[in-house]
């Protein structure tokens, strides 16, 4: 008749108090909060000032500690959107094979003539050679700069593809290169957008790569969008160039393996440099980087290059001395003093017209590295923190409400089984806060709506017993066997409703984002959960109530 | 004593003014079209770009003086509203600003958004902007169809699982019953113009999932009396299997109306027309599993052959729970 198992029984109720245990965390957020730092700050070898050490004894250690993450709309903090300039890569890339292809043309100058590099479309390298006849010699030595493609997917393929048009020889990177070119791009800009938000000291950061060419990056706690995007927004691309000329035609255009740059210095107004466009050195050889003061006391950036960065420079300032150097940060000419004598040590200074502020920034730009290419962001959110609290506020009040209505209508329809079903809905919720600390999931304020709305349903699954345990009692078969054909009967209904909310939480999780999913989430987990209660701890319930009683007869 | 909803036996005909029900359904689903039609939708900046700032102040709204101070900034389309809410505490007075998608730039640019604040800062020292959102049109356009798509998803998922859980002619019936919903849903967001946003979306998404879970309650009682009864009228079956989940359907929708109402009176304004999309569908949601899905299922009819009894359905049945 009306049986469980003894195993199930202490199953369901291992499952009802892990379920409590773990949600118990939610409830001190903010000690808890405090604990997990400390905790964490002691894990690292740190040592815990007294407010830390307060904070550890806050919260007792065989308690489980982890915590909901609660979203930005209702924690505050900045949410972007930034699409990379893949073809970037593309130009520097080529502008790095330039020295290489030139060289290789050189020693078969007796054949292609002249040599000149012409400017060319973004992702092109276009070289005319003097002596069209000689093509066939150029292109075969040019190919033979190709390397094989450093990927998995690439494998029997070259780097470069190259081509003629008439007396120009065209050089482009090839479809497989490009592809894994993206690739690093999209890891690398992923990587150091971390390490800047990290320098930054933020909690908790999201930095996540979506479709080809995006990055979805959220900082809770941070002021404003604006103040994320000139952290992570800027290139912080350094390199070093040797000066040809100065000028201050903005409208100059030099040779096709010049650059012009603007200084940045607003003093020497509207100061243009003509530069080498191949860099000395760049900012990838950098192993260091500091804020500081130079001898005026003004603030300034000292930077120290890793070997072959420190021999390159080294090499390029003994054959220099005396002539001028420019110190490019993304497109703009910091400073460009002359070299007065060798550089060998690897490590330097740069000053130009910063304020403090400023050299701290360029120090951690310098340090976490140069963004491989652009970004352009596409979606930008900021939520105050405080608009966040009157979220959690409203929320919570809400949430009170519904669920004291709905335990108070459950019981005044049901009886004895409405408090079953109170208890069950008590327990549900708190396995759904359990599921989503164990998860590390997200509450967002739609979420709390799944949560309230779930409350309403998770009634739904019991109603639907209840309803059918009364009908079967009208049919006298006895309290014990209407039960359990009430459970029966029931349940086909209860497992095709679900089945088909779950199927909408599931697609609302794979095709939304931020908020929209956090609701996915707790709707998702919120029927799975409710699910389990109304069929085994409602169940459970009622059988311990029926074998202590043995009643002969039931009102449900 | 306990409270009922419904008396313990009811006899109603849910068929007697089909004509009539069936009918008022069509009506305000072509009612709906033609307000969206003609209306259109308040689409937020997640469907057509742009910027909103939210702002908040002790003092009280000046939407002119807003406006007079935004007018030289030369932005295009600026409208300014003014939130009420009464979570608000008395001396909070909230207004937000939409800025449409600007010329030329994806995401609205530091500059524009600093340009703003001061000026509104002019306009009112104690102004600050709890909350600043951008979508750039190239985002915009893609969202609206993640948006189609997860609708167009969602029931044609729904449209195969009925299918293989119960008879073909079901599925035509939720599904009808599903557009129903999502239609009115669309006209009520029309007519009221109430910002229709992502969030409308997922939304309609849960109502699409509650509704077809009240849809799919009746008819595994329907499919259960279907065996049970082989040689009633297929209408009277409906009619029996509607009666005997009556008190369930009010004692479900009741419930989850008790918990949304408290959330949409007492929830902020943030998440007010989330929750009004949710509650309006659970009426219209309730409304149609009982009159429009039936109908249509009646209207196809149902092979009640001998021969081939219908065993989908009974593989849960001896579930040991």
């Amino acid at each position: 008749m009306l049986q469980i198992a003894g195993w199930k029984r202490v199953l369901i109720l291992l499952v009802c108090l892990a379920g409590i245990a773990l949600s118990l965390p939610n409830v001190f957020y903010g000690r808890v909060e405090a604990y997990n730092d400390a905790a964490r700050l002691v894990e690292a070898g740190g040592q815990p000032d007294a407010e830390q050490t307060a904070a550890l004894e806050g919260w007792p250690d065989f308690l489980p500690s982890g915590l909901m993450n609660l979203g930005l709309d209702l924690r505050g903090g900045a949410h972007l959107l930034a699409e990379v300039q893949l073809a970037d890569v593309y130009e520097s890339r080529l502008d790095g094979y330039w020295p290489e292809v030139r060289d290789a043309l050189r020693d078969v100058r007796d054949q292609v003539g002249t040599i000149r590099r012409q400017d060319a479309p973004p992702g092109e390298l276009r070289v005319r050679i003097g002596e069209p006849a000689g093509m066939e010699t150029a292109l075969a030595a040019v190919r033979a700069l190709a390397q094989p493609v450093a990927s998995l997917t690439g494998v029997g393929a070259t780097d470069i593809a190259v081509r003629a048009e008439g007396d120009v020889i065209v050089v482009t990177l090839s479809e497989e290169e490009a592809r894994a070119t993206d690739d690093r791009t999209m890891q690398q800009s992923l990587e150091i957008i971390r390490r800047r938000v990290d320098e930054a000291g933020t909690r908790e950061p999201t930095i996540q790569r979506q479709g080809a060419d995006r990055i979805l990056i959220q900082v809770p706690g941070i002021g404003s969008a604006t103040e994320l995007k000139e952290l992570i927004g800027t290139t912080a691309r350094l390199t070093f160039h040797s000066v040809v000329r100065r000028t201050s035609d903005g409208a100059e255009r030099g040779n096709a393996d010049e650059l012009l740059h603007p200084s940045m210095d607003a003093a020497d107004g509207g100061l243009f440099y003509v530069l080498d466009r191949t860099p000395v050195v760049t900012g990838d050889d950098l192993v260091d980087s500091q804020p500081a003061f130079d001898q005026n006391g003004l603030p300034a950036v000292t930077f120290r290059f890793n070997p072959s960065g420190a021999r390159a420079f080294g090499v390029w300032t003994t054959q220099n001395v005396g002539q001028p150097f420019a110190i490019v940060l993304d497109e703009e000419v910091i400073t460009a003093p002359v070299v007065r004598e060798a550089i060998t040590g690897g490590s330097g200074q740069i000053t130009g017209s910063f304020t403090v502020e400023e050299a701290n920034r360029l120090a951690i730009l310098l340090r976490a590295g140069a963004l491989p290419a652009e970004m352009e962001f596409l979606e930008e959110r900021t939520i105050g923190p405080e608009l966040g609290q009157d979220s959690i506020d409203a929320g919570q009040i809400a949430a009170i409400i519904a669920l004291a209505a709905v335990l108070a209508f459950m019981v005044l329809s049901y009886g004895l089984f409405g408090i079953f079903a109170s208890v069950a809905l008590a327990i549900n919720i708190a396995l759904i806060f359990g599921v989503l600390s164990l998860i590390g999931g997200t509450l967002t304020l739609p979420g709390i709506a799944g949560i309230v709305l779930t409350i309403g349903m998770a009634v739904d699954a019991n109603v639907l017993v209840f309803e059918r345990i009364r009908e079967e009692l009208k049919t006298a078969k006895g309290p014990a066997r209407a039960i359990e054909l009430g459970y029966e009967r029931a349940l086909s209904a209860i497992v095709d409703a679900n089945i088909t909310t779950f199927i909408i939480a599931t697609i609302l999780f794979t095709l939304g984002s931020g908020p929209v999913r956090g609701f996915a989430v707790t709707l998702g987990i919120g029927i799975l959960t409710s699910v389990f209660t109304a069929i085994f701890v409602t169940r459970l319930l009622v059988v311990f109530w029926f074998e202590r009683r043995r009643p002969k007869t039931i009102e449900v | 004593m306990r409270l009922r909803l419904v008396p313990q036996e009811t006899n109603f005909d849910f068929f007697r003014f089909r004509k009539v029900t069936f009918g008022a359904s069509v009506v305000a689903m072509i009612a709906s079209l033609l307000i969206w039609a003609l209306v259109g939708l308040n689409f937020g900046i997640d469907f057509l770009g742009g910027t909103t700032i939210r702002t908040e102040s002790t003092q009280a709204v000046d939407v002119g003086a807003y406006r007079d101070a935004l007018q030289p900034l030369g932005l295009g389309d600026v409208v300014i509203s003014e939130v009420f809410d009464p979570t608000f505490a008395p001396d909070q007075n909230v207004a937000q600003v939409r800025i449409q998608a600007q010329e030329g730039a994806e995401a609205v640019t530091p500059e524009t958004i600093l340009a703003v604040e001061e000026a509104l800062r002019n306009v009112d020292p104690s102004i600050s902007f709890p909350s600043v959102e951008s979508v750039g049109p190239k985002v915009s356009g893609e969202l609206i169809w993640t948006a189609i798509l997860a609708v167009a998803a969602s029931l044609a998922a729904i449209l195969v699982y009925i299918w293989l859980r119960f008879e073909w002619q079901f599925s035509i019936g939720a599904i009808a019953a599903l557009v129903h919903d999502v239609v009115l849903t669309i006209g009520i967001f029309s007519l009221l113009q109430i910002r229709f946003d992502l969030a409308t979306i997922a939304a309609i998404l849960t109502i699409i999932g509650y509704s077809i879970n009240d849809t799919v309650v009746l008819f595994d009682r329907l499919r259960e009396n279907l065996i049970k009864y082989k040689k009633t009228p297929l209408q009277e079956v409906m009619n029996l299997s509607t009666n005997e989940t009556l008190s369930r359907t009010l004692m479900t929708s009741g419930t989850t109306l008790l918990a949304l109402i408290a959330l949409l009176v007492l929830g902020g304004d943030v998440i007010r027309g989330f929750v009004f999309a949710i509650t309006w569908g659970v009426i219209v949601g309730t409304y149609s599993s009982v009159y429009v899905a039936k109908n249509v299922v009646l209207m196809l009819g149902i092979d009640r052959d001998p021969k081939k009894p219908s065993d989908a359905g009974t593989q849960f049945a001896d579930v040991d729970a």
